[in-house]
């Protein structure tokens, strides 16, 4: 990675506080085209709350969002969606009333051309736009390999499926940046294992910038080009694994005291 | 045996996507339209138009609309009635104001002003969720009710607001009798239901199902959630506009405000209710079960229960047969009448070979 | 100026009755989390039970004691049928189980004791009472003092009473409740039959008023932008919420009805409620929370 070309994504200053509550307090930094970042940090540090300020679901007091040469004060989950921003959660946040197909063709919803009265008459545009559309939501669905599923209510599918499935919504929508939230919590090794995959050939295969959540330091040091670590809201690390590894203040803050 | 569907893959992303994907389904919607186009409008006798097949018509269609409106977007609505009120009277004004206005064109217009006045009372939506948006609706369903009552203007100068339907003309044919106010009903509900159904296998439909499901995920990959919305509340209002004129023209003739009070807008939820939340067959169910009871409930009282049940008993009972299969379905089959008919379907289709 | 104040005081009288309901629905709300529109009902049924008891010879005491029985009654019947059936379901499904509800609680009231509209006499003269310079309704006093004081005694039930502790701990966090061995569904009978003695008593004010007629289920209609006002979960907030919306329709009516040909109390609550959420998208005491995901 080159240091003259600009970041993808560039935080500075970034504080947001719920009721006087501080959630993160003064944060900034960059995360490089085509990288996979990790954000660790104990319990309650403000991970999610990053990710909510990057795309929009929370709006920081203070600071600026830097992405894809567009600063802002803040963003909005829209305008995030729009500038190629997806996105998983912490707590799964399927449309549980759908199918796994239909979870995945919301994912393209923005790239959907057609209007409502074409879509309601079949007409114009509807057809082929619907048909491409799927094309690319069976892409996804071949890739993650949930074939036997498509046509499964989400609810009713076990919880490492669900995420892969959450997954796979975002992906797509083909973002240039892809931000995940504790994808791996509560899986088994196997799953972990296979979902470690998933991610490295979204990087590889796409070249699509991950930012992404994980309390597991083997699979963050495994998986990550660059690791930022906070504790209470604030950073106390920002670089490549191994040297961040060796911070004595990463060691004490975190590592010491490693919840799951 | 004719419930059979294997070997019927889709080989391709269209045909996969269709409504009914096997031909026994299509086959056996083409035999019921032949019946409801052909056969019926032949063998029916008055009541069975007047008292049956039309309410039971205009009920699903205003099922649908709010199905649409809860079932699929997720906004509930205790305000079906105003809507349908905006529509029957805008379709009655709108052919005086414009002499000439071909009838099924009025039917129209009476949909897109009651769109109009769903929009205005979807607004809030945006800020407001939950039941917080009951308010909302139900700021409707009075308002416009007093609207058309107080304002004789609306009922050209009737003092309790009463409107009568005008002959009802079509390219020159009178559909004034039991068959062809049927016939009518018939053609202007199954079109809207055949874009309904389309409409929610589509994008549209989808964004309309994530709102409902998760409106923050929503949001996060890209749905607009305000006009996603207020779309729902514009096409839904639609729907129960021309369900509203067709309540006055086809199927009373006269009708006055009180006739959109609010309990016609909690018989068009209860028709989701138990048709199935979510679903475009449970609105036929739903209504079918709605317009039937009440007529099954009096045959047997009349039979059964004559001199047993005091004449005023029997509404009290309705009331009482109502309230407790609303409740026995949410607990029992939350997704109404539609998901036992599937779950029978199922079961039908293994047949004979069940084990 | 008087004539202005005199309006204002009947509209805040009438707003007591508005409030009462409210806080039946916000005990019931607070402890189940259910929205209960069948509220309206449990007035009517309750009012109606006890005048038609009356008018069957018993004394006032024992009417009283045995509407509240059936209030009881209906509360664990219905714990038992419903509640306890649709327990972690989304709460759109519970508000439409209460619809249900409504229906049925109003069959069984009209089919047990008939349709006509029952007179009911409390024994309070309503004749005119002056106050310094101000003609007020000697019965509207009663009722208001009435309801102050039945708000006064749910206090002290919520705030000095074991089974207070309890249902406050419920209305706070339900899991934590049972952890600590609270059995949730007995406080789910508890605030139901409380909810059911508050809508005894603004059945019977209501009732003395207007007649104990089917109109009173209608009551639920004001009380619900009452709550919009003042909060879900707030018995102050229904309080004022209620006085609010008394005080605003009667004032909407007599000012601004003639310029609308009159008839506006219907939709005019609504209407004040919806702008209040627009500015104020959680209610008067309600905090904005920001949802986590
Ligand atoms: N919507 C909200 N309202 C109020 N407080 C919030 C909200 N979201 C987060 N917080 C608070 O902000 C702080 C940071 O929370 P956050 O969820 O970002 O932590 P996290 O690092 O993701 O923790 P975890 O590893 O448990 O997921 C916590 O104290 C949390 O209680
Ligand atoms: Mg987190």
């Amino acid at each position: 990675m080159s240091e003259t070309v600009a970041p993808l994504l560039s935080l500075a200053h970034i504080s947001l506080s719920f009721k006087g509550v501080k959630a993160v307090t003064d944060i900034g930094f960059d995360v490089a085209e085509g990288e996979i970042c990790a954000l660790i940090g104990p319990n309650g540090a403000g991970k999610s709350s990053l990710l909510n300020v990057i795309n929009g679901v929370y709006q920081p007091q203070q600071g600026e969002i830097r992405f894809a040469g567009r600063s802002r004060r803040a963003m909005q989950p829209h305008e995030a969606a729009v500038a190629g921003i997806a996105r998983t959660f912490q707590n799964i946040a399927l449309f549980k009333g759908m199918s796994v197909l239909d979870n995945i063709l919301t994912g393209r919803n923005l790239a959907s051309r057609s209007s409502w009265l074409e879509q309601a008459f079949r007409l114009g545009r509807a057809v082929a736009d619907e048909e491409a559309q799927r094309a690319v939501a069976e892409e996804v669905i071949a890739f993650l390999r949930l074939q036997a599923w498509r046509h499964t209510p989400v609810g009713q599918l076990p919880y490492g499926l669900q995420k892969r499935v959450e997954l796979g919504r975002a992906l797509a929508a083909r973002p240039r940046l892809l931000l995940l939230d504790e994808p791996m919590a509560g899986m088994n090794r196997e799953e972990k294992r296979e979902m470690s995959q998933f991610i490295r050939e979204v990087n590889q295969v796409f070249g699509t910038t991950i930012v992404l959540i994980e309390h597991d330091i083997g699979v963050v040091m495994e998986l990550s080009d660059h690791v930022v670590v906070l504790d209470y809201g604030r950073k106390i690390g920002d670089g490549e694994p191994e040297a961040v590894r060796a911070l004595p203040e990463v060691i004490a803050a975190y590592l010491g005291q490693q919840r799951h | 045996m004719f419930y059979q569907e294997s070997g019927q893959f889709s080989t391709r992303y269209r045909q996969d996507g269709r409504a009914l994907r096997l031909w026994q389904q299509r086959a056996a919607l083409w035999a019921l339209l032949a019946l409801a186009f052909g056969l019926l409008p032949f063998i029916g006798n008055d009541y069975w138009f007047s008292a049956i097949l039309i309410p039971f018509l205009v009920l699903s269609l205003a099922g649908l609309g709010l199905n649409l409106l809860t079932g699929y977007a997720g906004q509930l609505s205790l305000g079906s009635a105003a809507f349908m009120a905006v529509g029957a009277f805008a379709s009655y004004k709108l052919q005086f104001l414009l002499p000439g206005l071909p009838l099924l064109l009025s039917f129209v217009a009476g949909g897109v002003v009651a769109a109009a006045v769903g929009v205005v009372f979807g607004l809030p939506s945006l800020r407001i969720k939950g039941f917080y948006l009951l308010v909302s609706t139900l700021a409707a369903q009075f308002f416009v009710e007093w609207l058309l009552t107080k304002f004789a203007w609306f009922s050209n100068g009737n003092e309790s607001g009463v409107i009568t339907a005008p002959p009802l003309l079509v390219a020159g044919h009178d559909f004034g009798s039991p068959a062809g106010r049927y016939l009518l009903t018939l053609s202007v509900v199954l079109p809207l239901f055949v874009l309904a159904a389309n409409l929610v296998r589509s994008s549209l439909g989808r964004n309309w199902m994530a709102v409902r499901d998760m409106d923050t995920a929503a949001a996060v990959i890209g749905i607009p959630i305000l006009r996603t919305k207020l779309l729902a509340f514009a096409i839904s209002s639609f729907i129960l506009g021309v369900a509203g004129s067709l309540w006055a023209f086809t199927y009373l003739g006269t009708v006055e405000p009180h006739g959109f009070d609010l309990s016609r807008s909690f018989q068009v939820l209860f028709i989701i209710i138990l048709g199935g939340m979510g679903s475009i067959l449970g609105n036929f169910l739903g209504a079918a079960f709605i317009v039937l009871l009440p007529i099954v409930l009096s045959i047997l009282s009349g039979s059964l229960l004559s001199g047993v049940l005091p004449a005023g008993q029997l509404e009290n009972l309705q009331k009482i047969i109502f309230g407790v299969l609303i409740i026995l379905f949410l607990i029992k089959e939350p997704d109404g009448l539609a998901r036992l008919w599937q779950g029978w379907r199922a079961r039908a289709r293994l047949w004979p070979l069940r084990f | 100026m008087s004539f202005f104040m005199e309006v204002l005081l009947g509209g805040l009288l009438a707003g007591v009755m508005y409030s009462l309901v409210a806080i039946g629905f916000v005990l019931i709300y607070k402890a189940s989390g259910v929205f209960n529109f069948a509220q309206g009902s449990m007035v009517l049924f309750a009012a109606l039970t006890f005048v038609s008891l009356l008018e069957r010879g018993l004394p006032f005491w024992l009417a009283f004691v045995l509407s509240l029985l059936s209030m009881l009654l209906l509360a664990l019947l219905l714990e038992r049928l419903v509640l306890r059936h649709l327990v972690n379901r989304p709460p759109i499904t519970l508000f439409m189980a209460t619809l249900g509800l409504s229906y049925v609680v109003e069959g069984v009231a009209q089919a047990l004791w008939g349709a006509q509209v029952h007179g009911l006499d409390l024994g309070i003269e309503d004749t005119p009472l002056e106050l310094g310079g101000l003609m007020l309704s000697r019965f509207d006093l009663f009722a208001a003092g009435s309801a102050g004081l039945l708000v006064l005694l749910l206090s002290l039930l919520f705030n000095k009473t074991r089974i207070g502790l309890s249902l406050r701990a419920v209305a706070d966090d339900q899991l934590a409740a049972l952890a600590v061995g609270i059995r949730l569904q007995r406080m789910w009978v508890l605030v139901w039959a409380v909810a059911g003695l508050v809508g005894l008593v603004a059945g019977l004010l209501w009732g003395a008023r207007l007649g104990v007629q089917f109109s009173l289920s209608l009551i639920v209609l004001k009380a619900l932008p009452v709550l919009i006002i003042g909060g879900f979960t707030s018995i102050g907030g229904a309080i004022v919420g209620g006085l609010i919306v008394g005080a605003s329709e009667k004032l909407a009516e007599v000012y601004l009805g003639p310029l609308l040909s009159g008839g506006i109390e219907n939709w005019f609550p609504y209407v004040l409620a919806l702008l209040f959420l627009l500015l104020r998208p959680a209610g008067l005491f309600g905090e904005r929370a920001i949802e986590r995901v």
